[in-house]
């Protein structure tokens, strides 16, 4: 075997918030670790973290984690692991003044304590009223977090390979993870890395719909190559959504916008959301005003040329309130809608924001799947965490500033179990097989030599649409029946694709190319567990199942790739230590 | 320019925040081609920077230390 290959005694795949905390973790227990990041640690997508982490630290007013737990349990529209969720709001504390001990620069109080600050979902006394339990460092949290973290790391010695692209995992007959394949973007040489530990941490995957928030680097790289393995993929169909963001941008335009008075309108100048909510009309929540949105899309009621997008007005305000008490939405409707909010209407969509699914994984970060016997089973050799991990603690709905807390919570208690396996030798340096690298060869070498086919970019154009169109915030039986079919084609399509440029050196239509092969797997993972979840759950929501079974559906989606499998496990309803939170209906 | 120089540009034109994936590329697709060898070498001085220092300059919320980066960020500003 041609291959180059080097041994590490774990490999993290991702630098953002998990894959750092996870790192240090193992650098600071003396194991060789090497972290692979596409891009240069600190500009992975935890530096557009802004909100804040929550803990219930109690600075403010009185708190405390069984207040968050409920919370989180409900958030997650009862389909989060409360085991899971207990552990990480338990946890949450410390893992904040750990995060400070590093040095990370906090906004604090005249007491000198954390400043904490509300946030959507979080309630004192389960559910009374909002709490401020949300720890952030001016609007710049996941920026200071990525910074303090990084800096850490480099103090104990954790080896960066930065603008490396993880391609596959090396599975072994028994299923064991022994490393992975990878490719260093400067020479164009494919590497072996192999490790008794593989830690997956490479975010989300927003970049499979045209309306999203993400960076454009978020394109489900681990879940590809999880899925790729024959490891299935966990609770795909449920993703968040923003109702505004920029028409074809998909920059946030904050939800102050509606509370300063600013309204929507359909392609008639109709303040539609009168018929939705009569009450609270614009001011109705997030699901109810982007389910309202979807459907005036729908029925032909968007405005723009294909129908495409809603209006958000608010030039009534007057350009002196707006600059007020809105500052820099002008600036960002101008740079990214090209439109003058003072005088006209912000063109908007509901857009792709968070993925709830992953890798499904157990507490300590391990992979876990379904063993055959109706049990399951650890996966040997991986790990994952964060976005790209489905622990699960956001069950169908996370809740805001949850997300940097699981990076934190769930990055380190991985890490301590990668350094546990490795002293017990639960895991060891594994023997390669002949054939470790030959599918990812397979797959370069037919991008390598194809001289016709698939442009990528058409194909990436084609599933966003189909995404967007038939699994989006809303979803209708007719429509999710179509994008099913429409994805498989385009998955057809994905695999004669073709590129131009042969050259090795730095040549980014190639990682673009193996970029699309993930965002594929990840979409159609997510187009085929919406359309057999016959309810309404947390972001899950069907105009022909518009509620919540809990008799029938109270449990985890896996996606299989191999023959688009579906199976299905048990919610645990058992926390650790605490009594279970009986589902109830998830009101505010 | 050659591709790979293209390339590795492009590459770093990849970042954490979106409002900056969405301003660089349109940069790079009106402006990169044309780009004097002095002002390529001040956007690979300006991609250098973190991306919420970069993004607060493009929105004119902060203004470079170094004024010799002012002209191509202008250019950056308008795109
Ligand atoms: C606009 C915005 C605002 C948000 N605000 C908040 C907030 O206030 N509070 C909150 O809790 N959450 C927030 N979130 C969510 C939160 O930021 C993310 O869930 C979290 O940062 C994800 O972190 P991560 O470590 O899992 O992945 P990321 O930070 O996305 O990092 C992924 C890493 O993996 C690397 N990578 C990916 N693929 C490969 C590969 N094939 N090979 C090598 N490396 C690879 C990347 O280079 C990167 O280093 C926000 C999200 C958005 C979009």
């Amino acid at each position: 075997m041609g291959i180059a290959r080097r041994q590490f005694d774990a490999v993290v795949v991702g630098a953002g918030g998990s894959g750092l905390r996870a790192a240090l973790q193992l650098a600071e227990s003396n194991l060789k670790v090497a972290v692979l990041s596409k891009v240069f640690p600190t500009r992975s997508h935890t530096v557009a973290a802004q909100g804040g982490v929550s803990a219930s630290l109690g600075n403010e007013e009185p708190d405390n984690w069984h207040w968050h737990m409920y919370d989180t349990v409900k958030g997650s529209d009862y389909l989060g692991d409360q085991d899971a969720i207990e552990f990480m709001c338990r946890k949450a504390c410390d893992a904040v003044v750990e995060l400070e001990h590093y040095g990370m620069p906090f906004d604090r109080l005249d007491n000198g304590k954390i400043y904490q600050r509300p946030f959507g979902g979080h309630t004192s006394n389960y559910g009374e009223r909002a709490i401020k339990r949300a720890c952030a460092a001016a609007d710049r949290t996941g920026h200071a977090m990525l910074h303090t973290l990084y800096q850490r790391n480099v103090r104990a010695h954790t080896q960066f390979f930065v603008e490396w692209m993880a391609l596959d995992l090396i599975r072994n007959q028994q299923g064991d993870v022994l490393g992975v394949v990878a490719l260093e973007m400067e020479t164009g040489e494919v590497m072996i890395l192999q490790s008794k530990a593989t830690l997956l941490a490479t975010g989300g995957a927003g970049r499979i719909y045209s309306a999203s928030t993400n960076a454009f680097i978020n394109t489900g790289d681990g879940l590809g190559m999880a899925a790729r393995a024959g490891i299935p993929l966990e609770d795909m169909e449920f993703w968040q959504f923003h109702p505004t963001g920029v028409a074809g941008a998909g920059v946030l335009i904050t939800e102050g916008v509606r509370g300063e008075g600013g309204f929507l309108l359909n392609k008639n100048g109709e303040r539609f959301m009168e018929r939705y909510a009569p009450t609270v009309k614009d001011l109705a929540s997030r699901d109810v005003v982007a389910r309202a949105m979807a459907t005036e899309i729908k029925e032909g009621r968007g405005a723009g040329k294909d129908g495409e997008y809603i209006l958000l007005k608010l030039d009534h305000l007057g350009a002196d309130v707006i600059d007020k008490r809105l500052p820099g939405i002008r600036e960002i409707a101008k740079k990214f809608a090209n439109v003058d909010p003072a005088t006209d209407p912000i063109p908007v969509v509901p857009t792709c924001h968070y993925q709830m699914g992953g890798v499904p994984t157990n507490v300590q970060g391990q992979a876990v799947m379904p063993d055959g016997k109706g049990g399951e089973k650890i996966v040997k050799g991986l790990y994952a965490a964060g976005e790209c991990a489905c622990v699960s603690v956001h069950g169908a709905n996370r809740l805001g500033t949850n997300s940097l807390l699981d990076l934190l919570v769930f990055g380190k208690s991985a890490g301590q179990q990668v350094v546990k396996d490795i002293a017990a030798e639960v895991v060891s340096m594994p023997d390669l097989p002949a054939d470790a690298a030959d599918k990812t060869m397979a797959r370069l070498t037919r991008l390598d030599t194809a001289t016709t086919g698939e442009r990528v970019s058409d194909v990436g154009g084609e599933m966003r649409r189909t995404m967007q169109a038939h699994c989006g915030v809303f979803r209708f039986p007719d429509s999710m029946a179509e994008g099913v079919k429409k994805m498989l084609a385009v998955a057809e399509r994905a695999k004669s694709t073709f590129i131009q440029d042969k050259s090795k050196v730095f040549n980014t239509a190639r990682v673009e190319a193996l970029e699309l092969d993930n965002l594929i797997e990840v979409a159609l993972s997510t187009m085929i567990s919406a359309n057999a979840r016959q309810e309404s759950r947390g972001a899950h929501d069907r105009s022909d199942f518009p509620n919540r079974d809990d008799k029938n559906w109270m449990k985890h989606s896996l996606w299989f790739k191999d023959g688009n499998r579906l199976e299905y496990k048990a919610v645990q309803l058992k926390p650790l230590t605490v009594e279970s939170f009986e589902p109830k209906a998830r009101v505010y | 320019m050659d591709q790979r120089s293209r390339d590795r540009i492009h590459w770093h034109c990849r970042r954490g925040l979106l409002e900056l994936d969405l301003v660089l590329e349109r940069f790079v697709a009106r402006h990169l081609d044309t780009l004097t060898a002095g002002q390529t070498e001040v956007f690979k001085e300006l991609l250098a920077y973190e991306d919420n220092d970069l993004l607060d300059m493009v929105m004119g919320r902060a203004e470079p230390v170094n004024e010799s980066l002012t002209a191509v960020l202008e250019m950056m500003r308008t795109v």
